[in-house]
């Protein structure tokens, strides 16, 4: 069994982004989907502090300090681009114009229960940023996450561990081992990595899975 | 005659006093108004409670305010940066209070104040520590959280171009929290690249109009 990379993790979103759609990445693994958007899609990748029509990072010769994207890394505008002020960047957000929000997390629970804005680590002080606004405000918000942490222990729970960033709110979870949908009826393996079962994926989870009928290899390109 | 550009920063910055709430724009150090923040420790004014996306980098700018003990209390989205040793020297010896706010949040509680409203209800942080002892309400079937205004005494904003009218244009990214802040504080103070005559800025491209702007200064 070979769990994805990264990049295969964030190749596998990517081909779930529909033509047309407004999509806001979040910071850190969602932002490397924007790399693998396939041919002849056109997404306008939104950004919350200010931009629609985000492109990738500069050359050399493009870089412009006042352009940066949510995780303050410096980016680009594509043709058709605009800027305009937060209110309107969380308008955006809150009001529900988004057509896909995709987080990083550090848990998951069954019914769609979203953690990842703080740890509570007493050494570390909070931040939240963006996070509650873009897990209640797009129309569909999907996670992307490691299967397990780095010791082992399962991040698609049975209830958060963590304090929520918001509640029900994740329809699509993907992970390096498996692609889940939060269904009213629980969770719903549509794609498991090669040379993993039902079995061998429940192990690693703490919720109850189901197979989808119509279930297939999570290919990783 | 209108004419809101002041001689120099210390003009510009008079008057700010003890205990002010001071809105600072910027995300990240991308819009933020370095000379002039860099200049309030010079100026003095202590005690402050600093509403802003960030809490800081490095040694500079609000680092440095934080560093001198001149901040009583942030009220930010994301206290994290790449460097956050001073915010975060300040929260672990509790010199410093942090009121975390989702980031449309925070800036539509300026906007609420800025109109005139008493607040407003969003589903934002609904059944979260962020939402611990606020009002709920159900409307139409959901539950939404009571988010109170949030005003300025002072708003310390950076722009690219102003006219004496105090009109702005801001550049690509750098606009973000600027607009609404200028438009939430009492006294409204922007640095800016260069001033340009009155009528220059094409009126369907004015970003701030100059209603929401009151010193103007030339960095």
């Amino acid at each position: 069994m070979t769990p994805l990379s990264r990049r295969q993790m964030a190749w596998r979103a990517a081909q779930d982004m529909p033509d047309g759609a407004y999509v806001n990445l979040g910071i850190g693994l969602p932002t490397l989907v924007s790399d693998f958007i396939p041919e002849g899609r056109e997404v306008v990748f939104h950004s919350e502090n200010g931009i629609l029509g985000m492109g990738r990072a500069p050359a050399p010769h493009e870089v412009d300090r006042d352009l940066i994207n949510a995780g303050k890394g410096l980016t680009t505008l594509v043709p058709g681009g605009s800027f305009f002020h937060h209110n309107d960047a969380f308008l955006m957000i809150r009001g529900g114009h988004l057509d896909v929000s995709l987080l990083g997390a550090f848990e998951v629970a069954e019914n769609g229960d979203l953690a990842n804005w703080t740890t509570e680590d007493p050494g570390f002080p909070p931040g939240v940023g963006g996070a509650m606004d873009l897990a209640v405000g797009a129309k569909e918000v999907r996670a992307i996450l490691e299967h397990t942490t780095k010791d082992g222990r399962p991040r698609i729970r049975k209830s958060c561990g963590y304090p929520l960033t918001a509640a029900a709110c994740v329809k699509r979870i993907y992970t390096n081992l498996a692609v889940i949908d939060v269904t009213p009826d629980g969770l719903v393996v549509r794609e498991v990595v090669d040379g993993l079962d039902l079995a061998g994926l429940q192990e690693r989870t703490e919720a109850h899975l189901a197979l989808a009928n119509d279930w297939r290899p999570l290919a990783a390109a | 005659m209108i004419d809101k550009q002041v001689a120099g920063i210390p003009e510009a910055l008079a008057g700010i006093r003890d205990g002010a709430t001071v809105l600072c724009g910027g995300f990240g150090a991308v819009g933020a108004p370095d000379e002039l923040i860099d200049a309030l420790l010079a100026q003095g004014a202590r005690d402050l409670v600093i509403v802003s996306n960030n809490a800081g980098v490095g040694t500079t700018g609000l680092a440095a305010l934080i560093d001198n003990n001149r901040v009583r209390k942030i009220v930010c989205s994301y206290p994290r940066s790449d460097d956050p040793r001073a915010f975060d020297k300040a929260y672990k010896e509790g010199r410093i209070e942090l009121e975390l706010v989702p980031q449309g949040t925070l800036s539509e509680r300026m906007r609420a104040a800025a109109a005139g409203l008493g607040g407003f209800y969003t589903r934002v942080s609904v059944g979260t520590k962020l939402a611990a002892g606020k009002e709920v309400r159900e409307i139409a079937g959901a539950t939404y959280v009571l988010e109170m205004p949030l005003k300025g005494d002072v708003a310390l904003l950076k722009a690219d171009r102003a006219d004496r009218w105090g009109n702005l244009t801001y550049r690509k990214s750098a606009r973000n929290f600027n607009p609404v802040m200028a438009m939430a504080a009492e006294l409204s103070i922007v640095q800016v690249r260069t001033m340009v005559e009155l009528g220059a800025i094409d009126p369907e491209c004015v970003h701030t109009p100059g209603i929401f702007v009151d010193r103007v200064v030339v960095v």
